[in-house]
């Protein structure tokens, strides 16, 4: 506090301009118009009918009652297969890159340098446009190359059409996600895990812990929480604001079955394909609001009581 | 003598410092705290690199394939059974993929520029602006101050996705679509980026900023010289992440932007991604893939020091 009266400088009671704004103002700005304001607009459009060229008209609840009653692709595909990707890649992805950065706290440097950069670049590679290697890796056909090796190996007679089934679809979905989750959240825990206080754990076993496992939920994840937290508000940007990765892999969207089908694809689909406006934005909202559910959910795990 | 001496005291010593480190080795506690940031190997830790290979090669695999990939001749795309590495390195792909845009009349190298000016563009805006923001946050009093930093705190979460719609219809009422500004200024607000940045400036110890105020320096002043240079590590961090964004963004390019000429390489790679599925294409698209990735890893690679010791500072309370 007393740093800003002395950066404040000026003690003349006279009012004047505060520069403050100078440096706030251009960020402010630019955050109320491209973050608060599309929120806001995205709320109030979602009561309307808004198809990109007249004007909204004021429908009221009506787009949240076709979504939950009429639109089967929502209520059976986009909804539940985005709770379940979700739910999948959000949590599972976390605890793997948790207990990576934990083991990788226990090498020195060097290594763990490297392996920190290996983990790290699938999360930059953007899931969609390395979608041709999994087109390769999983193609239909004996040249794709798991069938190859199924093949060879003896363990199928014939290629399997992983891409053409619902399931297995979801489940490469779900394998490239925690293949490309070890984002910056698991760069935060790592550096949060090399800079727990190491005279507590010796503090600890003095007072009766007796394993590693203890270790890490008694001192280790207490003593991180901020980063924690940290580490799961980038989980769950990672896992929501993924698209297109079903249509990518399968080279058609909507997707056959609408297989892998996202909220976000759907909403995309209706925004821009559709030129359904005020519909979409009403799947935004719902997209939103899971993405503070599972926000408040972690903040319920992770709230430092200071 | 006097040489005799000598080695026997390199001797001594030599035998000394083994003594000492079997000492340590011995006297090791065997609890976790102790193994943190461990300075060599030790064979407790061989359980670690034994759980981590699998995963690393499972990691790296995908990516050496890309690379291989895009380097295949054509004949070898064909290949069966197929190769998972490239036997003769070529660059067809690359001249495939050039070609390929010179027939939609816009060339390559005109996609290539317009990443490149965006980038730029938004890299170097972000960072003034974050920094900018991030210092008013961190040292000055305004009105609304409080308000602004929780609506950013909860911002961090924004999925932009999920707000297409509302972008499109700013960016038309702003009057910006179809211009290089559609590509730029909705991506320059960074609310983690402000975040990281106040996280690191609140480290700095206050008689800094005080001493330089004594010497008469104003707040643009100690904003340039006193705290720039110390939020370095967190600047390079936000520079890398502003670069992911926007290098890697198609939205902007396949929803706001009509002009073939003003739209930007992922965009252009991603029409190649969807047209086709045929097995040449495949390694054309590899090869784009590289494109993208290469520069992002790399940029990582080179700042990698600099990111972690930001994230020291990365807790959300």
């Amino acid at each position: 506090m007393n740093k800003v009266e002395v950066i404040h400088g000026n003690k003349k009671k006279k009012i004047r301009f505060n520069s403050a704004y100078l440096f706030i103002g251009p960020y402010a700005i630019i955050f109320l118009i491209f973050v608060v304001l599309l929120i806001v607009i995205s709320f109030l459009l979602s009561f309307t009918y808004y198809d990109g060229v007249n004007m909204p008209r004021f429908v009221g609840l009506s787009n949240y009652v076709t979504l939950f009653t009429q639109d089967l692709d929502f209520m059976q595909s986009a909804l539940p297969n985005t709770i379940k990707y979700a739910l999948i890649v959000g949590p599972v992805g976390y605890m793997m890159a948790f207990f990576l950065a934990w083991v990788l706290a226990q090498l020195p440097r060097r290594f763990r340098n490297v392996a920190a950069i290996i983990l790290y670049s699938p999360s930059l590679t953007g899931s969609v446009l390395i979608s041709v290697v999994w087109k390769a890796m999983f193609s239909g056909d004996s040249r794709g190359y798991i069938n190859y090796l199924l093949l060879n190996w003896g363990i199928t007679n014939e290629p399997l059409q992983f891409l053409q089934d619902k399931t297995t679809i979801f489940i490469i979905m779900v394998f490239v996600g925690l293949w490309s989750s070890m984002g910056i959240g698991f760069l935060a825990m790592l550096s949060g895990i090399l800079n727990t206080n190491r005279d507590m754990y010796e503090a600890a076993y003095v007072d009766g812990l007796k394993n590693r496992f203890q270790e890490v939920i008694y001192i280790t994840i207490p003593s991180m929480k901020p980063q924690m937290m940290f580490g799961a508000v980038m989980a769950i940007v990672g896992t929501f604001n993924s698209a297109g990765l079903a249509s990518a892999l399968t080279g058609a969207s909507p997707t056959p079955q609408l297989a892998g089908w996202l909220i976000s694809d759907h909403m995309q689909d209706y925004a821009f394909s559709r030129m359904e406006m005020g519909y979409a934005s009403s799947l935004s909202v719902v997209l939103l609001m899971l993405v503070l559910v599972f926000y408040f959910a972690a903040n319920h795990f992770f709230r430092s009581d200071d | 003598m006097q040489k005799d001496l000598e080695k026997e005291n390199k001797k001594l010593l030599k035998v000394k410092k083994k003594m000492a480190a079997k000492e340590r080795r011995r006297k090791r506690p065997s609890y976790f705290g102790a193994m943190i940031d461990p300075k060599r190997f030790h064979p407790s830790q061989i359980k670690f690199y034994l759980i981590l290979l699998p995963v690393l090669v499972i990691t790296v695999l995908p990516i050496l394939f890309t690379i291989s990939h895009a380097f295949k001749p054509v004949e070898e795309l064909y290949a069966y059974p197929p190769r998972f590495f490239a036997r003769r390195f070529s660059f067809d792909n690359y001249r495939a993929l050039i070609s390929a845009a010179s027939q939609t009349d816009i060339p390559f190298g005109r996609y290539l520029f317009n990443s490149i000016l965006v980038s730029i563009a938004v890299i170097f805006l972000s960072l003034l602006l974050s920094s900018l923001a991030a210092f008013a946050f961190t040292y000055l009093k305004f009105k609304g101050k409080k308000f602004l930093y929780a609506a950013n705190q909860l911002a961090i979460m924004f999925i932009a996705i999920a707000v297409a719609v509302p972008r499109f219809m700013i960016i038309t009422y702003l009057g910006i679509s179809n211009t290089y500004l559609a590509h730029i200024i909705p991506l320059i607000a960074m609310p983690v980026g402000i975040f990281l940045l106040k996280q690191f400036m609140e480290q700095i110890p206050k008689e800094l900023n005080e001493a330089a105020i004594i010497d008469g320096a104003s707040r643009w002043q100690v904003y340039w010289h006193v705290t720039l240079p110390m939020v370095k590590p967190a600047l390079a961090t936000v520079a890398i992440l502003a670069f992911q964004i926007v290098w890697n963004n198609v939205e902007t390019s396949s929803l706001y932007i009509i002009d073939e000429a003003l739209k930007t390489m992922p965009y252009y790679f991603g029409t190649l991604t969807l047209a086709t599925s045929s097995i040449a294409a495949q390694g054309i698209q590899a090869a784009a893939s590289l494109i993208i990735f290469m520069p992002n890893l790399i940029l990582f690679i080179i700042l990698q020091k600099n990111v972690m010791n930001t994230m020291a500072y990365s807790g959300i309370k």
